[in-house]
């Protein structure tokens, strides 16, 4: 009862404004008239198939994937590095077939690594002398460091430290181990 | 000023008393000694004179002085055995003989009694501020004379040094012998066992450490908490060349380690294996600096850098020693297909090939009056023996014979000793040898301690 009372009076209030406003508006010019009606156009015959609509959909992007290997710290990527070093036989530094294939895929992760810096550690075995040990490391880093740069990586990315037999890989005094020990490592120093 | 004038003293009575002893000496001794005349000779001809060094004299009988008394009479028996030209009568056979009353009444003839043709007597006291006085006499027993006297004074910190200079003044006044008991060796150790900052692998530091010639003393010079190898004593004795990786990448370091300065003679490229010209002026080193691995010479503050060597590819050049002159560089070069050692003139010019063997490296020249070179040569598929190459004569001897691997040589400075880096002991350590193979002497036992160098 209530409600229909405000209602009507709400009602009443809302004709009376408008009448106010119809009152104001200037006089409205003659109408145009209606447009010519559309040429007749020829009978189109049902299609004989029903024709499939399609829209094509917005695909969503992938989700981000974490590059694990670019978000780890310095210390985790360099204990579990994705370098592949480099070996070498007794009292040699040269660069040999497997070293060469090693080489390309360190060279590919430093082009998709751009920012990143390496060290490059060249380590001998125990059966040098130490000091002659510290020049056939230098030689088996730098030798590396060349061969990175053929590759196309800049070698102001690439420091090269000897340390001779100073810190071996493997303890151990076998083929096995010395094996293991005459290497290039290589070390992330900045990304 | 007063020591001055009682050395004078002293010395002036040993003189006296030896012209009053008027005794020519009778077999002319292997080097000219100072004073002809105060040299007591062997009874026996061809025969090294018997000395006798009692425990020296501590009137004060406090318990300072009585154990600087003891260590001196004992370290300078040891010190007078060294270089083997006398024969040490053994310090338990004295027990019967009565102890002198004052360095000027040593009871003579007991010692002549025991078989000495020399005794040594000596006395400590303190005298005020914490000083000492050190009095020693030599006596030649047959004439009951003293042919050597002195007095020093000083604190007590360390009495191994008084009986090194006494030994050495000796040694030069009987045998014209320049002694090294006052030498120094230095060397890497890893025995602190400190982990080297900014590496992931479990890497263990090296430090460099100082000791006597005789082993006592040892102590760190180097505090880098990274790999310092490789040291090299300046000829002034007053500072040490090295190699250091302190700043990542190895650099040549020079520490003044009695005044607490550290300065860096190279910077930038891979430089290592400083080696000391004689005159002190230049440091001959291995640099990749060209982008291969040559040998350099710079003056010892780093400038005027010339390249020795021209090698291009992977050829080695390394482990640089200067000859006693300072006119030629001997040093290890892979050239011909394995290491060997080379000679060149200090310009570079003048190569030579000096051996032909399996593999060598460390050459370190003797000094004066020896011609020679030693190495590491390699006798065994697992290691290395000290041989000494005569460049006179162009004949090789060996001095260590296969215990272990035997690496690192380095010479006395007056070139009658080597030390040397052994794996004897199943760990690598740092021992002395004569040239002749004889009188090995353990001086390391703590770690590992690699690469000595003997001070000049």
């Amino acid at each position: 009862m209530r409600r229909q009372t405000v209602a009507a009076v709400g009602t009443s209030v809302l004709v009376l404004m408008l009448a106010a406003c119809a009152h104001k508006q200037p006089p409205v010019a003659r109408p145009t008239p209606p447009p010519p009606p559309p040429p007749s156009a020829p009978a189109v015959a049902p299609p004989s198939t029903s024709e499939p609509v399609t829209e094509q959909p917005v695909v969503p992007p992938p989700p981000i994937q974490e590059d694990k290997v670019a978000s780890s710290s310095l210390d985790e990527l360099n204990r579990n590095s994705p370098f592949a070093d480099v070996f070498y036989k007794f009292d040699s530094a040269e660069i040999d077939e497997d070293a060469r294939t090693a080489l390309q895929k360190d060279a590919d992760l430093l082009k998709k690594y751009p920012d990143w810096k390496i060290t490059i550690e060249g380590h001998c075995d125990e059966r040098g002398t130490a000091e002659y040990n510290l020049a056939l490391g230098e030689r088996r880093a730098t030798t590396v460091q060349a061969y990175l740069v053929s590759l196309g990586i800049a070698a102001d990315r690439i420091r090269t430290v000897s340390y001779g037999k100073e810190f071996p890989f493997d303890p151990g005094h076998d083929e096995q181990a010395w094996a293991r020990n005459r290497r290039a490592h290589f070390v992330v120093t900045s990304k | 000023m007063t020591k001055k004038i009682v050395c004078s003293a002293a010395l002036l009575l040993a003189f006296t008393m030896v012209s009053l002893a008027q005794q020519p000496p009778s077999q002319p001794p292997p080097q000219q000694p100072s004073q002809i005349g105060a040299t007591i000779s062997s009874g026996a001809i061809g025969a090294p004179p018997k000395y006798a060094v009692p425990d020296f004299i501590a009137p004060s009988n406090d318990p300072t002085t009585t154990a600087a008394a003891k260590a001196i009479g004992q370290v300078l028996w040891d010190d007078l055995n060294f270089e083997s030209e006398f024969s040490m009568i053994p310090r338990d056979t004295y027990q019967s003989i009565p102890v002198a009353t004052s360095v000027d009444a040593a009871p003579i003839d007991r010692w002549r009694e025991l078989g000495a043709d020399a005794v040594v007597i000596g006395s400590v006291e303190p005298t005020s501020g914490g000083q000492y006085r050190v009095q020693v006499r030599l006596y030649d027993v047959k004439s009951g004379h003293s042919v050597f006297g002195k007095e020093y004074t000083g604190t007590m910190s360390n009495a191994r040094f008084y009986a090194h200079t006494i030994a050495d003044e000796i040694f030069k006044q009987q045998r014209g012998l320049n002694g090294v008991a006052r030498t120094r060796l230095a060397f890497s150790s890893d025995r602190d066992r400190e982990r080297m900052a900014g590496t992931v692998e479990n890497r263990t530091v090296k430090e460099i450490y100082i000791a006597d010639y005789d082993g006592a003393n040892q102590r760190r010079v180097t505090v880098g908490r990274s790999l310092n190898i490789t040291p090299a004593w300046s000829p002034d004795g007053q500072s040490i060349a090295y190699t250091s990786y302190r700043r990542g990448i190895p650099q040549i370091f020079i520490s003044f380690i009695y005044q607490g300065r550290i300065e860096e003679a190279t910077k930038g490229s891979q430089n290592f294996l400083p080696a000391w010209s004689p005159d002190g002026t230049k440091i001959a080193f291995m640099s990749d600096r060209d982008g291969h691995d040559n040998l350099f010479v710079m003056n010892a503050d780093g400038s005027n850098v010339r390249e020795l060597t021209h090698s291009t590819g992977t050829t080695i050049n390394a482990s640089p020693t200067w000859s006693p002159s300072g006119t030629e560089i001997a040093f290890t070069s892979d050239r011909s297909g394995s290491p060997q050692i080379y000679v060149m003139g200090a310009d570079g010019l003048g190569l030579r090939r000096i051996t032909s063997e399996s593999y060598c490296d460390r050459p370190t020249w003797s000094p004066a009056p020896y011609n020679e070179i030693a190495y590491s040569s390699r006798t065994s598929a697992s290691g290395f023996d000290i041989k000494i190459f005569d460049l006179g004569t162009g004949q090789i001897r060996q001095v260590t014979f296969g215990q272990g691997s035997n690496e690192s040589p380095s010479f006395a400075p007056n070139g009658r000793h080597l030390a040397f880096m052994s794996t004897r002991s199943g760990k690598k350590e740092i021992y002395t040898i004569g040239r002749d193979g004889k009188g090995l002497r353990e001086i390391t036992k703590l770690g590992n301690n690699y690469e000595p160098n003997w001070s000049r």
